[in-house]
């Protein structure tokens, strides 16, 4: 059966995406690791299918100023991805690179915002990655597009995708452990319908 | 005293005397607030989607998600107003929203200006005039709505305050 809308996802879906959800956070890690060049912890990430409202509460409300960075994916799947880190998270790393926390995430210096960035490329390169070597699939993604707003109008844009299919967004909780500190971020998926319909049969749990 | 009445994403609400009508950041979506200046009546939807009858079929406006769309949510804004008691040839309009959050160029990420598109069509249609406008560029916008004045007041995470 082919399915129309994100809320029939099941269990077994949802388990299944957190899998996915816990190889690209490996990936992620290690790659952070490297980078960093400090030891990186993870914990399990928890793959929630949350209400627009409920994901904009759970991202700090709407009002919240937080860092988003949209990536195209196309090929064999086709959809968006949205990663949001946060000012607290952000500054975070840069202590553990540079030695000085950002200050303020709207008015970052050219430094931050490439290694930013950065982040938010590998980030999103291990989740697709992970995504790609389960299935046998090729998939490409964008360079990420980097802005910071409020997270009520970041989280519109996949909202807006999405209310075609839905009223509700799919995302990761990362818990990474930098240097003693939890540096939290979330990775919010938005795959087309049929490419997540595709993605379970490869994954031989078709629905 | 008046209250804080918020209004969520694709949904609307109507005040009046000292009520203040507030809905929270704006990306994409578009803001329309109407006002009956004689009687003091205001009305704020927020939309997410142009024309309903544009949707995949999926996502049809329904009775449950009609407040989604600018045609649909504008037509039920204008019916909750006149039964509040606001005449509908008294009214007139302000619209905030409709940015563009990321620059690209694919079909979704213009919907901010395809919903402000969408919005000014439907207002025309219905005879309403425009007085005041915040949108496009790609920051987002909490509007707040006064009920008593008829000022909108837009605020931005890195921008002054502006009160329209």
């Amino acid at each position: 059966m082919a399915i129309t809308n994100i809320e029939e996802l099941q269990g077994m879906h949802l388990d299944v995406l957190k899998e996915i959800g816990n190889i690209g956070s490996g990936n992620a890690a290690s790659a952070l690791s490297t980078m960093l060049n400090c030891p990186i912890d993870i914990s399990v990430p928890d793959v929630k299918l949350l209400n627009f409202d409920d994901a904009v509460n759970f991202l700090g409300g709407p009002e919240n100023v937080a860092i988003g960075m949209l990536v195209n994916i196309t090929g064999d799947i086709t959809g968006m991805m949205l990663y949001i880190i946060q000012q607290s998270c952000a500054s975070s790393m840069t202590q553990a690179v540079f030695g000085t926390p950002i200050e303020d995430i709207t008015n970052m210096n050219e430094m931050e915002v490439s290694f930013i960035s950065e982040i938010g490329n590998i980030m999103s390169a291990s989740y697709i990655n992970a995504i790609a070597s389960l299935t046998n699939m090729m998939i490409d993604i964008s360079v990420p597009n980097m802005t910071v707003d409020m997270a009520g109008a970041i989280l519109s844009v996949p909202a807006v995708s999405f209310a075609q299919v839905g009223d509700k967004v799919l995302l990761i909780d990362d818990s990474f452990i930098i240097e003693g500190n939890e540096v939290k971020s979330n990775m919010i998926l938005v795959p087309e319908m049929n490419s997540l319909e595709y993605l379970f049969n490869k994954l031989g749990v078709g629905i | 005293m008046g209250t804080t009445i918020t209004v969520g994403i694709a949904d609307l609400k109507v005040g009046k005397g000292d009520d203040v009508l507030v809905t929270y950041a704006l990306g994409s979506c578009v803001g329309i607030c109407l006002y009956d200046a004689e009687k003091k009546i205001a009305g704020l939807a927020h939309i997410m989607l142009p024309l309903s009858k544009d949707a995949a079929a999926a996502s049809k406006a329904t009775p449950e998600n009609r407040r989604r769309y600018a045609d649909t949510g504008i037509t039920e804004l204008i019916q909750e107003m006149s039964f509040a008691g606001a005449s509908t040839k008294n009214l007139t309009a302000k619209i905030a929203g409709g940015a563009q959050m990321f620059s690209s160029s694919s079909a979704v990420f213009n919907i901010g200006e395809r919903n402000v598109e969408a919005v000014k069509k439907l207002l025309a249609a219905y005879r309403i005039k425009i007085i005041a406008e915040e949108t496009g560029l790609n920051y987002g916008r909490t509007v707040f709505f006064h009920a008593d004045t008829g000022i909108m007041e837009v605020r931005a995470a890195t921008r002054e305050t502006k009160m329209v």
